[in-house]
């Protein structure tokens, strides 16, 4: 018994697949690394361009970084522990203990500490990203629909005029009455358009079904509730053209339900605005 | 039917005769019923698999033609083409079924009903009757829910959430008529089995336990079983409620759902007072919880065979009690991290997201105490214990990247994309499956009375967890570059056009994973036939349920029913000359103090 040799069969196959758990935990671990690592590269958080954005992309990095770490050190140990107490000779003898009142406190308030400190750094930010909007927001109302979106901008008046969704039709879109205050110079398009560094609010609501309005460059997204006025901002930070996407299972066009949001300079923005097209 | 002639073997031994159909079919022996149920669930795990294996076809390659599949089902596949609403039905039923049909069925009725009673050294369920039905109605629930692929329209589009008004009015969508229907009234039958078995397990745990057997002896396994009982039993019935209201809803004019104003399919609602977003609440006031309904039997059946394989005692088995307790507590406290941009109040998002982070301290002690619980020990590499140790890999990658998703503001980005998808399904589907692999390979020698195939057993292990890490890791990147769930086709998007090779890449390791666990299901047949037969301990375990023959007689126990002395976790104790004592061993022998001058 005393030989390695001389360990009954049984015994050796332990040894033997106790490396190989280890090999196999350990190399699964670094394939998740090396993807992580080329991700980061090719298949990542596609370049940000809104201020709530960085302010979510610098969280995301501080979590991500953690859990990164704590996946690597618990797969590590996970790995040693097959291969350092795997069995290998008959006569081995496991500890018996299964109480140890210190380590278990240490790791439970080192967890609570560290989950304390994310709790108050991701409540902040998330109540920021829901405050009120800065005084001089534009305001854009965004209606969704089966399978498509459209843009409700006041126009030089600045007065929305009221929508009524079960009056809209092709003559009078989003049931816009143009003969009510305000409405006249109202202007409703298939594109968002925004002005770079200008805040703006915008009032989501949903014609029939939940659908959800998502700007992946700006780390957005609102649902869009039918019988509810959502009520968000953000600021775009660069100019550019970004894809906006309906993020919430809607129907059988739920995959082409798609729009683009454009942001400009004040000055394109406004020969949009005024052009025949938008009008 | 080797699984019949095995059973039928040792019911010879018992006193009384029943008919066939009285032992196997309308059987009120929790083993049978517990049999019946992994079996059931085992069919319907196969019909989720392969419609997962359809997705993973159309998301590889969207919108490739694949004849074969066109005339084996014409209706999905028009021309070789699979259609969207077949792609939405699919994924809808793959979730309904792989969550309900699956591992709830599989986890609690299976391992619940056969467990429970054994472990506790009862002779049988509090009450065999309502056990009988319970079962019964599973059947037929899964029998409603697959007739609406059968039905004009299909099978619904809304996806396991069913998420009101696209789930509350036909005109929503196709399969959003009869198939909606059947999948409400289905889901009604299973909840009330599910309610059937919690009040049983709950009663049984409580009530049966054998002389000596106090509820800090019990072994894990059983705590979690009976822990989860109590779970179901408060949140099932909130769902219960609110199917029946949105089939009220659908076919009585109510508009418990349905706001006002809202026009679906050309049709306006006019009656008020509805609200989309009380179905969120209801739905996931289950919903939650009911993630923790597959997890928490998964975790005490691996903290079991962990133990077990290591030769040495659960590592803070009071602690793991009381953190199965805290998670399954908090779990109702939790449910409104589903809804951080459904247009809920931002300031309900902080509460939730505080909740949210705070069950991550109980799982991560857990995960701790399975660590320490393998330093130390004598490691012996089953089937069971590898799948085990999977487990453990499993929970903590899909665990972390809840602590992204539960920080509201990320949640924003992430929400309803494919990062939640990796999430959910390495957390939960995959850590659930790899649990309740672990304890079919443990207790299957329990079960039948043959040994399952070690090396076909390790092949499976081998093969299923590089292939699940394939599967659903890329499918976090797919979601940080902004990929929406449930899309039919990434193609519409440009941003998203760097992400093929990514997908291809995951459908062909969800194809390499469903061949993986075919293995199980190879293994399971071949044993059957020709295993080998099982001794009373083939691991040399302490729990109750391995001092009696395997598989059990009818009964459990011959004319008395055993007596506990000890908690179920006495390895290697110092000073014994084997190294586990059994719960039925006196305490007076084995124990360190009045052996350490003897023997």
């Amino acid at each position: 018994m005393e030989h390695p040799g001389a360990e009954a069969p049984e015994v050796q196959a332990h040894a033997r697949h106790g490396v190989a758990v280890a090999v196999l935990v350990w190399a699964v671990t670094a394939a998740a690394v090396v993807a992580t690592v080329v991700a980061t590269k090719h298949w990542w958080l596609p370049p940000v361009a809104s201020t709530q954005g960085m302010a979510i992309d610098r969280l995301f990095l501080v979590v991500f970084s953690i859990i990164s770490v704590v996946f690597v050190l618990v797969h590590l140990l996970l790995g040693f522990t097959a291969m350092r107490f795997r069995q290998t000779s008959a006569a081995q003898r496991a500890a018996h203990w299964h109480e140890n009142r210190r380590l278990e406190a240490g790791w439970t308030i080192a967890t609570a500490g560290i989950l304390i400190v994310l709790t108050i750094f991701g409540g902040s930010l998330w109540l920021q990203v829901h405050g009120s909007p800065p005084s001089g927001a534009m305001t854009v109302e965004v209606v969704a629909q089966q399978f498509g979106w459209q843009f409700h901008y006041p126009g030089p008046d600045g007065v929305l005029a009221p929508v009524d969704l079960t009056r809209d039709s092709f003559r009078s879109p989003l049931g816009i009455q143009r003969a009510e205050r305000g409405a006249a110079d109202d202007v409703i398009t298939n594109e968002l358009h925004l002005v770079v560094n200008r805040p703006v609010r915008l009032l989501i609501r949903s014609k029939d079904v939940i659908h959800s309005f998502y700007v992946p460059h700006f780390r957005f997204k609102q649902d869009a509730v039918p019988g509810r006025v959502t009520q968000v901002w953000f600021t775009p930070t660069r100019t550019g053209t970004y894809p906006i996407a309906c993020a919430e299972l809607c129907g059988v066009g739920h995959f082409v339900m798609a729009s683009t949001l454009k942001v400009e300079t004040p000055d394109q923005f406004e020969a949009w605005m005024a052009s025949p097209g938008t009008r | 039917m080797a699984v019949i002639e095995q059973e039928a073997r040792t019911a010879h031994e018992v006193a009384h005769r029943e008919s066939f159909w009285r032992r196997y079919v309308f059987s009120l022996d929790h083993k049978v019923i517990g049999i019946q149920y992994l079996v059931t669930s085992f069919v319907m795990a196969l019909v989720g698999g392969l419609l997962a294996m359809l997705m993973r076809l159309e998301l590889g390659w969207p919108g490739s033609s694949w004849p074969l599949l066109g005339r084996i089902l014409p209706q999905g596949f028009p021309n070789g083409i699979m259609n969207q609403g077949f792609y939405l039905s699919l994924v809808t039923m793959h979730g309904t079924i792989m969550i309900f049909y699956v591992m709830s069925t599989a986890l609690t009725g299976g391992f619940g009903n056969f467990l429970i009673p054994l472990q506790i050294g009862a002779r049988d369920m509090a009450f065999p009757l309502l056990n009988m039905l319970s079962y019964w109605l599973f059947p037929v629930a899964s029998a409603v829910l697959l007739a609406a692929f059968f039905v004009p329209g299909g099978a619904p589009i809304s996806g396991w959430t069913a998420y009101a008004p696209l789930s509350a009015t036909p005109l929503a969508g196709p399969g959003e008529g009869l198939g909606q229907t059947l999948w409400l009234v289905s889901l009604a039958i299973l909840i009330v089995a599910f309610l059937f078995g919690s009040l049983n397990y709950i009663t049984t745990v409580l009530q049966l336990r054998t002389r000596g057997m106090s509820m800090m002896r019990l072994p894990l396994s059983t705590w979690a079983l009976f822990i989860t009982a109590i779970l179901s039993l408060l949140s099932f019935p909130v769902l219960l409620a609110a199917a029946i209201m949105l089939l009220f809803d659908r076919h009585a004019g109510t508009t418990f759902f349905l706001p006002a104003g809202a026009v679906i399919g050309g049709k306006t609602i006019t009656a008020g007072g509805g609200d989309p977003l009380l179905w969120q609440h209801l739905f996931w006031f289950l919903g939650h919880p009911e993630v923790y309904i597959l997890v928490l039997p998964a975790m005490g059946i691996v903290s079991e065979v962990i133990s077990n394989n290591a030769r040495k005692p659960v590592f803070g088995y009071p602690v793991m009690v009381l953190t199965i307790s805290a998670i399954a507590f908090l779990s109702f406290l939790v449910w409104g991290h589903h809804m951080f941009v459904s247009g809920m109040h931002p300031m309900l998002g902080t509460a939730f997201m505080t909740t949210t982070l705070i069950i991550a301290v109980p799982s991560a002690i857990k995960t701790f105490n399975w660590l320490a619980t393998l330093w130390g020990g004598k490691l012996r590499f089953t089937p069971a214990m590898l799948f085990a140790i999977g487990f453990v890999s499993l929970f903590v990658t899909g665990g972390l990247t809840g602590l992204l998703l539960g920080q509201p503001a990320f949640n924003m980005y992430v929400h309803d994309t494919y990062f939640v998808v990796a999430h959910f399904h390495f957390v939960m589907a995959s850590a659930a499956l790899f649990g309740m692999f672990a304890g079919l390979y443990h207790w299957f020698p329990k079960m039948f009375g043959r040994m399952l195939d070690e090396r076909l057993g390790r092949w499976h292990f081998w093969l299923a967890l590089p292939a699940t890490f394939g599967t659903f890791f890329p499918m976090h990147f797919a979601g940080l570059a902004g990929m929406m769930r449930r899309i039919y086709s990434p193609q519409m998007y440009g941003y998203l056009s760097g992400l093929s090779g990514v997908n291809a890449f995951v459908s062909v390791s969800a194809f390499v994973m469903f061949v993986a666990h075919m293995l199980f299901v190879v293994n399971v047949v071949w044993s059957l036939a020709k295993g080998k037969r099982a001794e009373a301990n083939p691991w040399q375990a302490t729990s109750l349920e391995w001092t009696t023959s395997s598989p059990p007689p009818h009964g459990n126990w011959g004319e008395r029913q055993p007596v506990v002395y000890r908690w179920a976790y006495d390895y290697s104790l110092p000073g014994s000359d084997r190294d586990f004592v059994p719960q039925t061993v006196p305490a007076e022998v084995a124990a360190p103090a009045a052996v350490q001058g003897g023997q």
